[in-house]
């Protein structure tokens, strides 16, 4: 094993009850581990369970960790990593507001155009930008909107998914 | 259900969540709960008032009632169980808490809440428990409605002692347990699809680690407190494969008795007051199988050094302990004594000669690291080695199954060195968060559990003080502890580190002003002895094991004795300090080094 930093897409599936997303973030910042981003909703609500997406970085002993550790919280049902797991599909979703008038107005709704993000607010000097895709493009969509006005960014954190035929349940980790 | 508990509780459909608690921990098997009443658990001690089947122990100090229920479990193989009110009851068990998490012991702590339609209010006596809590345990649950509570209390103790055993808290808000609850029987509304960690190591890892115990020229089992945890057949097939191989062992503090440490096949423990012989027979193995320890950094010493030519194998049953800090080669997860079990059916005695090994370990061995010069004239003063020795030596002369606690420091290391165990959970002791003050409550909850045992507290005059009112639980129950204290009026470890690493400069590190312990014994309704030199150290002793009542011994004892060997912050085992005469090397204590604890 090397002693790379790596980045990491773990996926978890919890119980949604009263803590538990307190015990995942409080295990990262017990011990010490990145967060780069965390998002957490309920998939299924007649069983109660929540999905957690979390993006971390670390060496892969780290990685291990992380996992292992995920794995004991009682809530917790299982721990997917998907980049060990083969290819996988990350999206994020942004909304950008952008203030401005005259060319910078124009340029900024050319830009959107190409990037293919949705107007969802509009005023006469004002957009708000709706954009889905990997976390870089919205960095690069978000770069480009600064010196247009960019005035604001909302960002919802990677949710991530395995292509193909795997599930959670087949790449899951066994501890 | 037990019948005692039926006539107790007729009628069950009138049972309100305190009774139903209390039929839950005695359908549990609790028979002893460790705790302090207050505001909050009112109910639960009115409901323990009217029931005759589970016994109470009144402590002084809610954080004395954690370690007294660490102590019976670790001391029983069962789960500890306490009793706490809410707020201030709730945050002074957490030092107990969070010392039972690094050991591993099993404890279920219930604290009281203020009311449900309170909670938030910044109520009396309210804390976030749960919130405080979750760190500081393996789990923990707010009990919000009546129905959850029976199912509640049982996961909890399952969870307290399955897998990795550690404590979980249950936060009882006050009209929870007023309020009418039902009892379901075992089995309906489990709340969690609890993890359910292997027990059986895998068996292509159990093959490679057969085959790398046959081609081994210097093999080394280095055993830790998980062999406890797994129980007396663990330490009984360790034993076994022990005697097969005929490999070395060495211990970690938390494993010490797990292994007889009086056989020749016993190196000592190792790690930062480890034996000469165990932390070089660690450098130099070319094969290291970790049973059920954890490469604390109190064993390893600086990482990238520890044991660097040795093929690894790892048995621990938490999956998150392996590859934590040390890479191994091998992972055996899964329950420590099956794994030395499945190793003993595989094991077929055609290992190498290990005689060149044996001879270095016996050369090694020959330099008598843990040796001490103590001046025989009766007027001496007495070195703390001295002292545990001849307790020791005494203790074993009464025959009598003996239980030893320790406080944390100095004196704690050389209990562990000089005081020997030749049975699993005789020694109890706070090695993971290293708590000054365990050590005295850990006597109580092991002398509960131990009526008739003989049960020693090997403790510092500094550690001591810290719950020192655990001497009025003693009184009150007639509990034979002894307390024997290394009296050196000084915080021994800290005075040492100040010594090698800080220029000698006492920082706040002189027991000032320290009570009379013979008069302090009187004043809790026990007996107090002294000893000041060499020639009363054995009548002090022998009058102390003699008495059937609490003693508190005063063992005055050098006040400049240092912990040896040691191996100094961030350095590797084989750069070991081994006495006085290479404090000299002290000074090469790197910046880094002196940065670690």
């Amino acid at each position: 094993m090397s002693n790379v930093i790596q980045t990491a897409v773990i996926a978890v599936l919890i119980e949604n009850e009263a803590g538990a997303l307190g015990r995942v973030v409080g295990l990262f910042s017990g011990r010490g581990y990145n967060i780069e981003s965390l998002t957490v909703s309920v998939v299924d609500p007649s069983e109660k369970i929540s999905r957690i997406t979390i993006v971390t970085s670390g060496t892969p002993m780290v990685i291990a960790q992380i996992k292992a550790q995920l794995a004991r919280i009682i809530p917790v049902h299982g721990v997917t990593d998907l980049t060990a797991s083969g290819p996988y599909v990350a999206r994020e979703m942004a909304l950008v507001k952008v203030i401005s008038t005259g060319d910078a107005r124009t340029e900024g709704m050319r830009i959107a155009d190409a990037f293919r993000a949705r107007i969802v607010d509009t005023t006469a000097g004002s957009f708000v930008f709706e954009m889905t895709g990997a976390p870089e493009k919205i960095d690069a969509f978000v770069d480009l909107m600064r010196p247009l006005g960019l005035a604001e960014v909302s960002r919802t954190g990677v949710a991530a998914i395995a292509r193909g035929l795997e599930t959670f349940h087949s790449n899951q980790e066994s501890f | 259900m037990n019948s005692a508990v039926s006539q107790e509780f007729r009628n069950t459909d009138a049972l309100n969540g305190a009774e139903v608690l209390l039929r839950v921990l005695v359908e549990q098997g609790v028979e002893v709960i460790f705790g302090y009443p207050g505001g909050a658990v009112l109910p639960i001690y009115d409901a323990l008032f009217r029931q005759g089947t589970i016994r109470h122990i009144l402590v002084r100090h809610e954080q004395a009632a954690v370690h007294a229920a660490e102590a019976y479990a670790r001391s029983t193989g069962k789960v500890g169980v306490v009793l706490v009110t809410s707020g201030p009851g709730a945050t002074n068990a957490v030092t107990g808490l969070v010392d039972a998490l690094m050991d591993s012991i099993p404890v279920v702590c219930i604290s009281g809440q203020v009311p449900t339609a309170l909670i938030g209010n910044d109520a009396f006596q309210e804390a976030d428990t749960t919130g405080i809590t979750r760190p500081a345990t393996k789990h923990n649950y707010l009990v919000k409605h009546g129905a959850d509570l029976a199912p509640i209390v049982r996961e909890a103790f399952e969870v307290a002692r399955g897998g990795r055993p550690g404590p979980v808290l249950i936060d009882l808000p006050k009209d929870v347990s007023v309020a009418r609850a039902p009892l379901p029987e075992p089995g309906n509304g489990r709340l969690h699809r609890l993890y359910s960690p292997r027990l059986d190591a895998d068996r292509e890892a159990i093959r490679q680690t057969v085959a790398a115990m046959k081609r081994a020229k210097r093999p080394l089992f280095y055993t830790g407190g998980g062999i406890i945890n797994s129980g007396p057949e663990a330490s009984q097939a360790l034993r076994e494969l022990a005697r097969r191989t005929n490999f070395p062992v060495t211990s970690t503090l938390m494993g010490l008795g797990a292994f007889p440490t009086t056989d020749r096949q016993f190196l000592g423990m190792l790690g930062m007051h480890g034996t000469y012989e165990a932390n070089l027979a660690t450098h130099g193995c070319d094969l290291l199988i970790a049973l059920g320890s954890r490469f604390d950094d109190r064993v390893t010493g600086r990482v990238d050094a520890f044991s660097p030519n040795s093929f690894k194998v790892h048995a621990d049953i938490d999956p998150s302990q392996i590859n934590k800090i040390v890479r191994v080669d091998v992972a055996l997860q899964g329950d420590v004594g099956r794994t030395i079990r499945a190793l003993l059916a595989a094991w077929d005695d055609d290992g190498q000669d290990l005689g060149e090994w044996w001879a270095q370990i016996d050369a090694w061995r020959a330099l008598d690291s843990l040796g001490f010069q103590q001046d025989m004239k009766p007027d001496a003063i007495i070195r703390p080695q001295y002292a545990v020795r001849r307790l020791y030596e005494m203790a074993l002369g009464t025959g009598r199954d003996t239980y030893v606690s320790t406080e944390v420091g100095q004196h704690q290391m050389w209990a562990a060195q000089h005081f020997q165990f030749d049975k699993p959970n005789r020694w109890l002791t706070s090695g993971g968060l290293g708590t000054m003050g365990y050590g005295l409550p850990a006597a109580v909850g092991a002398q509960v559990a131990h009526p008739d045992a003989l049960v020693i507290d090997i403790a510092g005059e500094a550690s001591t003080l810290m719950n020192i009112q655990e001497l009025g639980t003693i009184a009150q129950y007639r509990l034979p502890v002894k307390l024997f204290i290394l009296n050196n009026r000084y915080m021994g470890m800290v005075r040492q580190w100040q010594e090698l690493l800080h220029g000698s400069r006492y920082s706040q590190s002189y027991s000032e002003a320290l009570p009379d312990f013979v008069r302090l014994a009187e004043a809790f309704h026990g007996t107090g002895m002294r000893a000041t030199c060499v020639g009363e150290l054995d009548d002090v002793i022998a009058r102390m094991l003699a008495h059937d009542g609490p003693v508190v011994a005063d063992i005055c004892v050098a006040q400049d004795e240092n912990c040896y060997p040691m191996i100094p912050s961030g350095a590797p085992h084989n750069e070991m300090l081994l006495g006085p005469d290479a404090e000299a090397n002290a000074a090469k204590v790197t910046q880094e080094g002196m940065a670690l604890v």
